[in-house]
C-alpha cells in the first residue's frame, strides 16, 4: 500500500466548524445510509419488484370487475407492509450491529436528535413507498380495467388510510428496532407479536377488549374498506398500545446510558 | 486541548476506572500507555460522551464534549477501526461522516489519498478490508472535520512498521501545527517514538505521567566486553544490578560512569557502553503496570 506524503491538510469551510448541523442535514443522512448499504438497497428494490409481480398476479386472476383499484391495492400494498418495518428496524439496529453508533453518536452527541432524524426519514421513504406502490396499483388498474364502472371508487379515503397503515408499520419497526438493537429478535418480534396477540384476544376472557387492542387487525382493514368512526378508534388505541408506547419506550433505551456499540 | 477531572467509571460493579486526572496542551502528543482492560478505553469513551463517568469530568477545548456544537469538526475521533458498517463502501462510509458534518465531498478524496487509499480500495465494502486497511480509514475519518484534537484508540493496531512509521509523522506533523493528540496503546514502542508524554495506566488508576524525562528519574546503561565473565564479576563486586541483554549485552541500572568505574578497577577493556533510557522506559512501564 502506498503512502503519501503528509500534505498540510488544507483549511476548508470554517464558518460551519460551529453550526450545529441542521435536522434537515440528518434526515438526508439517514435517507442515504438507507440506500447506500446492500442489506437496505435490496430491501427497496425487493419492495418495488414485488409490488409489480403481486398487482400482475391480482389482475391476472379474477374478472375484469374485480380488477378495481379497492381490492388491487390491498394486495400491493402488502410487499411494503411487510418490508417497510424491516428497513425501519435496520435503519436503527445496523448502528449497533454494525457499531457505528460510535461514530454517529460523536458527531451528533445529542442522540434524541439523531432518533428523530431517523424518524422523519422513515416516515418520507414510506410515504415514497406510498406513491410508488399506488402508482403501480392504479398503472394495472388503467391497462387491465379500463371501462369497469366504479373502479376508482373511494380511491382517494383508501389512499389516505394507506399512508396511515405504511407510516404506523414503520414507525414501529423504527421502535422494535430502538428497544432491541439486534436486527434478528426485532423482526421475529415484529412478526410473531400481532400473531401471538390476535390468539391471547381471542380467548373468552377478552371478549371485547380485543378489536381496541388487536394491531393486526386495527391496520389490516386500512387497505380493505372505508373505515367508520368506530374502526378509527380502534386503530387509535392499538397503535398507541403498539407504535406510541415501543417507540417512547425505545426512544429512552436510545437516549439514556452507555452507547454500548 | 483535553481536560480529565477525577473520571471514576464503574462496570458491572467494578470499578473501571479511579480517579483519572489528566491534561492535554495544544502542540503535543500524549501517549496513553497501560495493558488492555487498563482503562484506556473506557476513559477515552468519557472523554467524548459515549459513557457517563459516575464523578469527575472531562472538557474537550473547554467545554463539555456533548455541548460542542459540531463536534465532528473540532474533535477527531477513532476509537475501533472495526466499528463501520461492513457492507458501505469505504469512500462512502466517511462521505456519510462528511455530510452530518458539513464537510465538502471533496475533502473526502483527499484523504482517502492522504492514507494512503486507493480509488479501488475506496471503492470496495469495508467488510473486505484488512485490519490496516480499516485503521487507514479510520484515521481518514478521524481527519475529515480538520480538527484541532485528535483522540485515538489503538490506532497502530494492525498497521505494518512503514503504516506506523507514516502514523507517526502524520501525528507529529498534526501537534506541531499546534494540534492536541491523545493517542492510547498497549505496546510503549508504538507511542515512544512520537510521544512529548505519557500517561501510564494499569487496574483504571493512573500510575504515572510525565515527559520521557521525567518518567526516567532513573537511568540504566548498556555495556559490552570483551571478557563478558570478568565484567559480571566486576560489576557484581560494585553492587550494581545487572540483567543480561541481547547481542552479550548487559542492562546495568547505574549511570555510565559507575559502570565504567567499576570495569576498571578488574581492568575489563568496554567494547561499548551507552545510557538506555528506552530499555529503562520498558523496564518501568513493566513495572508499573505488572
Amino acid at each position: 500500500m502506498s503512502t503519501t506524503a503528509l500534505a498540510t491538510p488544507i483549511r476548508v469551510n470554517t464558518a460551519g466548524v460551529h453550526a450545529r448541523p441542521g435536522l434537515g442535514r440528518l434526515v438526508a443522512v439517514e435517507l442515504r445510509k438507507m440506500v447506500d448499504t446492500r442489506a437496505g438497497f435490496w430491501i427497496q428494490v425487493a419492495m418495488v419488484a414485488l409490488t409489480v409481480v403481486v398487482v400482475v398476479v391480482r389482475l391476472l386472476v379474477g374478472d375484469a370487475a374485480d380488477h378495481t383499484f379497492r381490492p388491487v391495492v390491498d394486495a400491493g400494498l402488502q410487499p411494503a407492509a411487510i418490508l417497510l418495518p424491516v428497513l425501519g428496524i435496520l435503519l436503527v439496529t445496523s448502528e449497533w450491529t454494525q457499531r457505528t453508533a460510535l461514530i454517529t453518536f460523536t458527531l451528533v452527541p445529542v442522540r434524541s436528535r439523531v432518533l428523530g432524524a431517523k424518524l422523519i426519514a422513515s416516515l418520507l421513504s414510506a410515504v415514497t413507498m406510498l406513491a410508488i406502490s399506488v402508482a403501480i396499483v392504479a398503472a394495472g388498474v388503467l391497462v387491465s380495467s379500463p371501462g369497469v364502472e366504479g373502479a376508482w371508487s373511494d380511491a382517494a379515503p383508501l389512499i389516505g388510510q394507506s399512508a396511515v397503515y405504511l407510516t404506523a408499520g414503520m414507525v414501529i419497526g423504527v421502535a422494535w428496532g430502538a428497544i432491541l438493537r439486534a436486527s434478528a429478535p426485532a423482526i421475529v418480534l415484529l412478526f410473531a407479536l400481532p400473531t401471538a396477540s390476535m390468539a391471547l384476544v381471542s380467548l373468552p376472557v377478552f371478549a371485547g377488549v380485543g378489536p381496541w387492542v388487536d394491531n393486526a387487525h386495527a391496520l389490516g382493514q386500512m387497505t380493505a374498506e372505508v373505515m367508520s368512526a368506530t374502526q378509527w378508534a380502534h386503530a387509535a388505541t392499538s397503535l398507541t398500545l403498539w407504535m406510541v408506547l415501543p417507540l417512547l419506550i425505545g426512544a429512552w433505551r436510545v437516549t439514556r446510558g452507555e452507547v454500548t456499540a | 486541548m483535553i481536560q480529565a477531572n477525577g473520571l471514576t467509571k464503574q462496570l458491572g460493579g467494578r470499578t473501571v476506572v479511579s480517579d483519572v486526572t489528566f491534561r492535554c496542551e495544544p502542540g503535543t502528543v500524549t501517549g496513553f500507555l497501560g495493558p488492555n482492560g487498563a482503562g484506556k478505553t473506557t476513559t477515552m469513551r468519557m472523554l467524548v460522551g459515549l459513557s457517563e463517568p459516575d464523578s469527575g469530568e472531562a472538557r474537550i477545548l473547554g467545554a463539555r464534549y456533548r455541548d460542542l456544537p459540531n463536534p465532528g469538526r473540532r474533535v477527531g475521533i477513532l476509537l475501533d477501526a472495526s466499528a463501520q458498517h461492513t457492507g458501505r463502501r469505504g469512500r462512502e462510509a466517511l462521505v456519510v461522516s462528511a455530510h452530518t458534518m458539513g464537510v465538502p465531498a471533496q475533502r473526502v478524496d483527499e484523504l482517502l489519498e492522504l492514507v494512503g487509499l486507493d480509488e479501488t480500495a475506496a471503492r470496495r465494502r469495508v467488510g473486505k478490508y484488512s485490519l490496516g486497511m480499516r485503521q487507514r480509514l479510520g484515521l481518514a475519518h478521524a481527519l475529515l472535520g480538520d480538527p484541532e484534537v485528535l483522540i485515538l484508540d489503538e490506532p497502530a493496531n494492525g498497521l505494518d512498521p512503514e503504516g506506523m512509521r507514516w502514523m507517526r509523522g502524520l501525528l507529529r506533523g498534526f501537534a506541531d501545527r499546534g494540534g492536541t493528540v491523545l493517542l492510547s496503546s498497549h505496546l510503549l514502542a508504538e507511542v515512544e517514538a512520537v510521544a512529548d508524554r505519557m500517561i501510564i495506566i494499569a487496574g483504571g488508576r493512573v500510575q504515572a505521567q510525565g515527559t520521557r524525562a521525567e518518567l526516567l528519574t532513573e537511568s540504566t546503561t548498556i555495556v559490552e566486553a570483551d571478557d563478558l565473565a570478568g565484567l559480571d564479576a566486576a560489576l557484581r563486586r560494585a553492587g550494581l544490578a545487572t540483567h543480561p541483554a541481547d547481542g552479550d549485552r548487559r542492562l546495568v541500572e547505574a549511570e555510565p560512569e559507575a559502570v565504567a568505574r567499576a570495569a576498571m578497577v578488574d581492568g575489563v577493556v568496554l567494547l561499548r557502553l551507552a545510557p538506555a533510557e528506552g530499555a529503562g522506559l520498558e523496564r518501568l512501564f513493566f513495572e508499573l503496570t505488572a
